[in-house]
């Protein structure tokens, strides 16, 4: 096990001058922001999904804009832009009602950014699930009488969270990798940290492989999670293995 | 027989698509314990007039009585009309047991929750009392052992039956079915048709849309043969059949091969 002593594992422990509180501390951002602009995203992509399907024409058209413009720029992008852009907007606004620069917070242009994001992915994957009910089960409820708010609840929406859950626990994958892009705005979430910890102690591999652990736990964890959820919604629904 | 109750009554109902009238026109009056069979051929507008009847299709013109209330429409602002009072349509649609051709059960639901699911959330009825009505139709259609299974599990003949049960659990003023075996395969047609023939000799309102010339004559109070969106034919089976007096009628009459 050669290999095992190019690194010097004290480097990873939890207190100075170990790195290991300070990966740690970075997971904690990262899953922190993550769910954040995951939950907000999801929020957007259940409206965005209803506006979509049930809308008046013009906020469709809205809609469409919306998620063909998110999907098509690159995320780096829309961080660099929001960040930047924002903070200038924000203080020339701030300067012409005579206050001073204001410092725009990191975490929250990161949860705005990834929940906009999000949010163009979830309406995509829940219009999809609504679209893919098929439309007999809405006809029997029309013709049993049932009203259009019971029909949501009884047959929409039981339908509909099985088809989305395999796209949205996918999202939320997306959404804490996403937030490795935070860095580059100065935002010390896990990547930033280990590049921190690698730049200043030349190891590299120790800390890269370590931050790619720590993001491969956060993802395993969460698959469990996800799994016992559709498990949980999957009714009736023939399994395909 | 003229006290009977009127169960469905359709007055010079019409439904056009776009440019297509399919309806141009259609009366008929269902009292109660009759079983009208509405036969015709490829396109006549069969499917169409039996969805205008509880609205799955609003119609263009014309009026629609169910158990003597009249529908309540208005102008939709698109040149047509929608159901005017929801409230009212839904309470009407709930006691009007319908059978697709497609089955159309809940597939999230078990055979006995496809079942109490109008009578306890449109009807409001007692959950209790809703499974143990549900558990004594189920027992009739013979689907009783299959009562905690999810639809997907069945076979076609079992699903239109557990469709045919939940119809009947709404006690409907009168039940309509679309081509109920189209979608089956030839050898469980049977069981689905014998379930039918029974509620109608039972004296069930019916009003059924089929291909099935032998069972229609066998089972109808009365034949409506359409064509071209209007009734060309109508009276009852041994008048129609034997006695066909269209062209058109004996065309569609006549053996095909
Ligand atoms: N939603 C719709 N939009 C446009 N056209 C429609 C619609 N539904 C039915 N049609 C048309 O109306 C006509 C009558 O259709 P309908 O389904 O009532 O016929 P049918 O007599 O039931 O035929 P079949 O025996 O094939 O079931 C057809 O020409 C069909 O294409
Ligand atoms: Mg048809």
């Amino acid at each position: 096990m050669d290999f095992l002593n190019i690194t010097d594992w004290s480097l990873l422990a939890l207190n100075s001058p170990g790195w290991g509180g300070a990966l740690l501390w970075g997971a904690v951002k990262t899953v922190q922001i993550a769910l954040g602009g995951y939950i907000i995203g999801q929020i957007i992509g259940v409206c965005g999904a209803m506006g979509k399907v049930y809308g008046p024409p013009w906020l469709k058209e809205l809609l469409a804009i919306y998620t063909t413009l998110i999907r098509a720029v690159p995320e780096l992008i829309l961080i660099l832009i929001l960040f930047y852009a924002g903070t200038a907007a924000l203080n020339t606004l701030a300067a012409k009602i005579g206050m001073g620069p204001i410092d725009v917070n990191g975490a929250l242009a990161g949860v705005l950014v990834i929940s906009t994001v999000q949010g163009a992915y979830s309406t995509e994957v829940i219009r999809a699930a609504i679209q893919s009910i098929p439309s007999g089960c809405h006809e029997a409820a029309a013709a049993y009488g049932m009203s259009k708010w019971t029909t949501f609840k009884r047959v929409t929406l039981p339908l509909l969270v099985p088809r989305a859950l395999p796209g949205m626990s996918n999202l939320w994958v997306i959404a804490t990798k996403e937030t490795a892009l935070l860095s580059v705005v100065g935002f010390s979430e896990l990547a930033l940290v280990a590049k921190q910890a690698a730049g200043s102690t030349k190891y590299y591999m120790t800390f890269f492989l370590a931050a790619c652990a720590i993001y491969l736990t956060i993802t395993l964890i969460s698959r469990v999670f996800f799994n016992q959820v559709e498990a949980r919604f999957s009714r009736g629904m023939v399994k395909h293995k | 027989m003229a006290d009977r109750k009127v169960a469905v009554q359709l007055t010079g109902l019409r439904k056009r698509f776009g440019d297509l009238e399919v309806l141009k026109g259609v009366s008929l009056t269902a009292h109660s314990g009759d079983v009208i069979a509405i036969i015709g051929g490829s396109g006549s507008g069969k499917s169409t007039l039996l969805r205008c009847i509880n609205f799955l299709e609003t119609p263009t013109a014309g009026e629609v009585r169910l158990h003597g209330e009249l529908v309540a429409m208005k102008p939709d602002g698109e040149g047509g009309f929608r159901a005017a009072d929801p409230a009212q349509l839904n309470r009407l649609r709930a006691r009007l047991g319908m059978v697709f051709q497609s089955f159309n059960l809940w597939p999230h639901r078990t055979v006995l929750e496809n079942v109490i699911e109008a009578p306890v959330h449109v009807l409001g009825q007692n959950r209790d009392a809703a499974i143990a009505n549900a558990e004594r139709l189920l027992d009739r259609v013979g689907l009783l052992a299959k009562r905690d299974v999810y639809p997907e599990m069945l076979s076609g003949g079992q699903k239109q039956r557990a469709a045919i049960a939940r119809a009947l659990a709404v006690d409907p003023h009168a039940m309509l079915f679309d081509e109920p075996t189209s979608a089956l395969d030839p050898e469980l047609v049977g069981e689905v048709l014998s379930v039918i023939a029974d509620l109608a000799r039972e004296g069930r309102t019916m009003i059924l849309v089929t291909h099935e010339m032998q069972f229609a004559r066998n089972v109808a109070s009365e034949i409506i043969f359409l064509r071209n969106g209007l009734i060309e034919e109508q009276g009852k089976p041994s008048d129609v059949f034997d006695n066909p007096k269209s062209e058109a009628l004996r065309a569609f009459l006549a053996p095909k091969y």
